[in-house]
C-alpha cells in the first residue's frame, strides 16, 4: 500500500450551484456560479490558482471537450486545465486530480470543477450516449435504470428476499432522501413523498419505479484545495482534510467471469477497503459520521450499504427499514438529499457530495446540520453494476 | 444406402406468435366486410426481431442439432423472396450465424414462390454430381402484405430446413421435373413493398390446374411412378380447394392431399413447399412416397420415398413441434406495427443513429454473428468476448484463447430487468446477465417474453435475432438473444402474458 494522502491536502473553499432544471442557464453560467462561491469561500484571487481539473461526462450536448470550456467560462489566467471523464464518477476524478497535484507539490492551490447541462436534450432521463462501434452491435438495448435494476433481481435471488420486501426497503431509501432534500435550498427536488407514492409510482425498469430513480439535473460544483500549511497561513480554521481517495475500475470480471453474482459492486468493495486503510478506519459502522453515496437508483444505495461494510452482508434491508441511515440514524446517508433529490448533473456529482461533507464538517449545513460530524465518506460510481468505476473518498476534520 | 442421394435431416421454425385472424377481420369489418369469412384460425407472426434470415437460422439449428461442429456442411442453398438484403449475400449471414466453414458454396435463390423447392433441387443436383456431400437447404419467408388485404390473412411466417447427401438418408430422392413459364399470377417490382395480384379464377384455371399437372407428370415419369403411388401430395396454394382439384385431375386420391396448414400457420411463401415437406416427413412412415410441388413462374415437382432412418429425426422440433409451441396474439395493431404498416411515435430515444461500422462487424464476425467467445487453453476458462488477455482473475494468461461457441450451450438468467425507458419495438425491453453451463456469461437482450414471465434462475437458450434496424441506410444488425426454454407442448395460452415461468 502506498503511503497515501491522509491529511496532506485541505479544502480551502467550495461552491455548488443550485441544481435543477435550469432552463435559463447554460453550462458556462453554471460553472461560474459554483466557481464564484468557491473563490469567495477560499478568499483567493484567480491568479493564485496553479492548475485546474475539469469534469464533464457528456460532451455531445453542449459543454464541449477538452479543458477550454472551463478556462473560457471562468476566464482563467491561462493555467493548466485538464478535462477528466470517468462516467458518473467524473466529479470525484476532478477532485482527485487537484488533490494529487497539491499533494505532489506541483501545485500550491488547485481548482476542481464539475458541470453537466443535461436538460438540453428535449426528453426526460439521461441522454442516450454514443456507444462506440462495437458495443451497439451486441450489448443489450438498455438504459441506466434497467442496468441498475439488475441488482435487485440478483440481490433477491442471493438473499432469498421477497419482491415486496425489497421494494418496500428501496421505497424507504427514497422516502428518506426526499425528506432530507426538502431541507436543502439548493436541491432539485424539495418535496417529501410517502412510502405509498414510492411503491405505486409508474414503473421505469422493473422493479424500479419513478421514485426509485434520481433526478436528472443541471448543475455545477467546485472545490479549491491546498496544503494544510498554506490554508493555516491564510488564517483558515477547522480545516477539512482529505483522508483517502480511492478509485477501483472494473476489468471485465463482473461481466465476463462467473465468480460475480450480480448482487453487489465488486469495485466498491475494493475501493472501500483501500480507502479505510488509507484513512486508518477500522470499524466504519462506528467511525464514519455520515455518508454521501451514489444513489442513482434506490437499489444502488441499498446494496452500497453492504459494499461500504457499514451494513453486514445481507443486512442492508434491515438497517434501511430500522432507520439506521435516516437523518436521525446512526450513519445518516444522503443528508443533502443525494443524487435522488439534490440531483445528478453527472460531472458535478462527486464534487457535490464532497461539498455537503465539507459544509457538515464545518457546521455550515443550516437546517440539515448534523451534530458534531467528524468523518464523512463519499461514494461516487460510474457505469453499470457489471462494468463500472467506483470512487470512495473520505474527508474529515484535521487531526481526527 | 451410400451412393443413393436423398434428404438426410430436417428442421423447422414457425414463430411463436399466432395472430388470431378474427382479430384482423373484426378490426377491418367496417371497411372490408367481405373478408369476414376469412376470420378463422390463426396465422404465424414473426416477432419484431425476426425476419427471413433469423427464421432460417433457427430452422437450420434445429436440423443441425446441439453439436456445434458444423464442418460437415459443404454447401448452403437459401430460398426466399423476402431476403433483407438485395445485395449482400443473405446466405452468408446465415452461414456466419451457423459458424459454417468459410470454404463452402452459399447461394441465395430467389424471385419466385418456388425458390424453396428450387433451392432443394439445386442441392440434389449438386449432390448427384458429387459437388456437395452434405448440402444444407433453407427456405424462409416473411411476406409483407397491405393492411386490409386477403394476403395478410392468408400469409404466415416460417422456415424449413433440409439437408441433402448420401449418408443417413431419411427420404430417397426419386425424381423431379421443373417447368418455367412466365405466368404472372402476381408480381412485386424490384423496389415495391407489396405484391400486385391478378384475378384468382384465372390463376386457378390457367395456372395451377394446367401448369402443376405437367410438372407432376414429368416428375412421376422420371421416378417411374404412377399418380396412385403417391402417399402424400404437397401443393401450397391459398386458393380454396385447388390442391384437391389438381390431385383429382392427376388421379391422386383426395385423402393423399396434405393439409396446407392454413388453419394454424398460414402460407409461408417460398418456404411453404419445404415447410409442408418437413411436416409430412414428421408424420410419414418409412416406405412412403411424398410428392411436393410448388407453383411460381412455372412449377417444381419433386418426389421422395421415406426410409427406416426417418425415426432418427424424432428429436427434431421441425414443423410439428413449432406449431405446438405457440402464443396466441390478439393484437392486430401490434402486427401492423411490427410490420412497418403504421407510422408510430417512437420517441426521441429512437432517434439514435444506428450506423454500423462494417470494419468493426467484420473484425468481430464470429463474435457477433456466430456468438463465438474464447476458451483459455491453459486454464479452461471460458469467456465472451474473446480477448488477448484472459479475464480469469487467477491466471490472466496471454494469447491462450481458442474460439469457443456459445450458441448451443445451456444457460440461465442471473439478473434481469424489464426496461420501460429504453426504446423498444416491443416494450418493455427485457435484458439481463445470462450465465452459461460450462462457463462464460453475456449481458444480453431477452426476447419472446412478456412482463411477469422472467425470473432469476430461469433456463434460457440462445436465438439469432435482429438487433437493430438502421432505417436511414437500410441496414440490419443481427445478434443473439436469450429466450426461455419452454416445453414444446405448451399449446394453450392467452392473448396476454401467461405469467407462467418456463420449465
Amino acid at each position: 500500500m502506498a503511503r497515501g494522502i491522509k491529511d496532506k491536502v485541505a479544502i480551502l473553499g467550495m461552491g455548488c450551484s443550485k441544481f435543477g432544471e435550469r432552463w435559463d442557464t447554460g453550462p458556462e453560467e453554471l460553472m461560474v456560479e459554483a466557481y464564484l462561491e468557491a473563490m469567495q469561500d477560499a478568499g483567493i484571487e484567480p491568479t493564485q490558482l496553479d492548475a485546474a481539473w475539469f469534469s464533464t461526462h457528456i460532451d455531445e450536448i453542449g459543454t464541449g471537450k477538452g479543458g477550454t470550456p472551463l478556462s473560457l467560462a471562468l476566464r482563467l489566467p491561462n493555467i493548466a486545465v485538464t478535462r477528466v471523464e470517468n462516467f458518473c464518477a467524473s466529479g470525484s476524478e476532478a477532485l482527485r486530480g487537484a488533490v494529487y497535484a497539491v499533494a505532489s507539490g506541483a501545485a500550491d492551490i488547485a481548482l476542481a470543477l464539475g458541470v453537466e447541462k443535461l436538460k438540453d436534450t428535449g426528453y426526460g432521463g439521461l441522454p442516450v450516449s454514443n456507444p462506440g462501434t462495437l458495443n451497439p452491435q451486441w450489448a443489450p438495448n438498455g438504459s441506466a435504470p434497467g442496468n441498475f435494476a439488475q441488482l435487485a433481481s440478483a440481490y433477491r435471488a442471493k438473499h432469498g428476499i421477497a419482491k415486496e420486501d425489497l421494494k418496500r426497503a428501496i421505497a424507504h431509501v427514497s422516502v428518506k432522501s426526499h425528506a432530507n432534500g426538502s431541507k436543502n435550498p439548493k436541491a432539485h427536488l424539495r418535496n417529501e413523498i410517502s412510502e405509498d407514492q414510492a411503491l405505486n409510482a409508474p414503473m421505469i425498469a422493473e422493479p424500479l419505479g419513478l421514485f426509485d430513480c434520481c433526478g436528472v439535473s443541471d448543475g455545477a460544483a467546485a472545490a479549491i484545495v491546498t496544503t494544510p500549511e498554506i490554508a493555516k497561513a491564510m488564517g483558515k480554521k477547522d480545516l477539512v482534510t482529505i483522508k483517502a481517495m480511492q478509485l477501483s475500475v472494473s476489468n471485465g470480471l463482473e461481466s465476463q467471469h462467473n465468480s460475480w453474482d450480480g448482487s453487489y459492486f465488486h469495485t466498491a468493495r475494493i475501493a472501500a477497503k483501500k480507502a479505510y486503510q488509507e484513512a486508518g478506519i477500522e470499524k466504519p459502522r462506528e467511525e464514519v459520521s455520515m455518508i454521501e453515496v451514489h444513489d442513482c437508483f434506490s437499489i444502488t444505495e441499498l446494496v452500497t450499504m453492504e459494499d461500504l461494510f457499514i451494513s453486514p452482508e445481507g443486512g442492508a434491508v434491515k438497517d434501511v427499514m430500522d432507520g439506521f441511515y435516516d437523518s436521525s440514524g446512526s450513519v445518516p446517508c444522503q443528508i443533502d438529499g443525494g443524487l435522488k433529490c439534490f440531483g445528478h448533473p453527472i460531472g458535478a456529482s462527486g464534487l457535490r457530495m464532497a461539498y455537503e461533507m465539507y459544509l457538515q464538517l464545518q457546521g455550515r449545513a443550516g437546517e440539515r446540520q448534523l451534530a458534531n460530524p467528524k468523518i464523512g465518506l463519499t461514494h461516487n460510481l460510474g457505469g453499470s453494476p457489471s462494468q463500472n468505476v467506483c470512487s470512495v473518498a473520505i474527508v474529515g476534520l484535521e487531526g481526527v | 444406402m451410400s451412393g443413393e442421394i436423398g434428404l438426410t435431416a430436417l428442421g423447422g421454425y414457425i414463430p411463436r406468435l399466432r395472430l388470431q385472424r378474427k382479430a384482423i377481420t373484426t378490426a377491418n369489418a367496417w371497411v372490408a366486410p367481405n373478408l369476414a369469412g376469412k376470420g378463422k384460425g390463426e396465422r404465424s407472426m414473426a416477432n419484431w426481431d425476426e425476419d427471413t434470415i433469423t427464421m432460417a437460422v433457427e430452422a437450420a439449428r434445429d436440423l443441425l442439432g446441439p453439436d456445434d461442429d458444423r464442418s460437415h456442411v459443404d454447401a448452403l442453398y437459401f430460398g426466399t423472396t423476402t431476403q433483407p438484403f438485395a445485395d449482400r449475400l443473405n446466405a452468408g449471414i446465415i452461414s456466419a450465424a451457423l459458424t459454417l466453414e468459410k470454404g463452402i458454396q452459399a447461394v441465395d435463390i430467389t424471385s419466385t414462390q418456388r425458390a424453396g423447392t428450387s433451392a432443394l433441387l439445386q442441392a440434389l443436383h449438386a449432390a448427384k454430381a458429387g459437388a456437395a456431400k452434405n448440402a444444407l437447404v433453407l427456405a424462409s419467408d416473411k411476406r409483407k402484405a397491405r393492411a386490409v388485404s386477403p394476403q395478410e390473412l392468408d400469409f404466415g411466417d416460417g422456415a424449413a430446413a433440409l439437408s441433402v447427401g448420401s449418408e443417413n438418408v431419411i427420404a430417397k430422392f426419386l425424381g423431379a421435373h421443373s417447368l418455367t413459364v412466365d405466368f404472372v399470377d402476381h408480381f412485386r417490382g424490384a423496389h415495391e413493398e407489396f405484391d400486385y395480384n391478378w384475378e384468382e379464377r384465372w390463376i386457378r384455371d390457367e395456372g395451377y390446374l394446367k401448369i402443376i399437372p405437367q410438372a407432376v407428370e414429368g416428375a412421376l415419369k422420371e421416378a417411374g411412378l404412377e399418380a396412385s403411388d403417391i402417399d402424400h401430395f404437397i401443393l401450397p396454394c391459398t386458393l380454396p380447394k385447388v390442391p384437391q382439384s389438381v390431385a383429382k385431375k392427376l388421379g391422386i386420391p383426395a385423402e393423399k392431399v396434405r393439409d396446407n396448414l392454413a388453419a394454424n400457420c398460414g402460407e409461408t411463401g417460398a418456404a411453404h413447399g419445404l415447410v409442408m415437406l418437413v411436416h409430412a416427413l414428421q408424420e410419414a412412415k418409412p416406405g412412403e412416397k411424398i410428392l411436393v410441388a410448388q407453383f411460381g413462374g412455372g412449377a417444381d415437382a419433386l418426389i421422395f420415398e421415406t426410409t427406416d432412418k426417418l425415426s432418427s429425426m424424432d428429436d427434431r422440433r421441425g414443423i410439428t413441434g413449432s406449431l405446438a409451441d405457440r402464443q396466441e396474439e390478439t393484437n392486430y395493431m401490434k402486427f401492423l406495427t411490427f410490420n412497418g404498416l403504421v407510422e408510430w411515435e417512437k420517441g426521441m430515444r429512437a432517434e439514435q443513429d444506428k450506423k454500423t461500422a462494417l470494419t468493426t462487424l467484420y473484425r468481430n464476425e464470429d463474435m457477433i454473428l456466430g456468438l463465438v467467445g474464447g476458451r483459455c487453453t491453459e486454464t479452461g476458462n471460458v469467456q465472451f468476448p474473446r480477448s488477448r488477455i484472459s479475464v480469469n482473475p487467477n491466471n490472466p494468461a496471454v494469447d491462450t484463447q481458442e474460439p469457443y461457441k456459445f450458441a448451443e450451450r445451456k444457460a440461465s438468467i442471473l439478473s434481469w430487468s424489464a426496461d420501460y425507458l429504453t426504446f423498444s419495438m416491443s416494450p418493455p425491453n427485457h435484458y439481463g446477465m445470462i450465465v452459461f453451463d460450462g462457463g462464460g456469461r453475456i449481458f444480453m437482450d431477452i426476447t419472446d417474453v412478456a412482463p411477469g414471465e422472467v425470473e432469476s434462475g430461469m433456463e434460457v437458450k440462445m436465438v439469432f435475432r435482429v438487433k437493430d434496424v438502421d432505417e436511414k441506410r437500410g441496414f440490419k444488425r443481427y445478434f443473439w438473444k436469450a429466450v426461455p426454454v419452454r416445453s414444446s407442448a405448451t399449446g394453450q395460452a392467452t392473448g396476454q402474458s401467461t405469467g407462467q415461468a418456463a420449465e
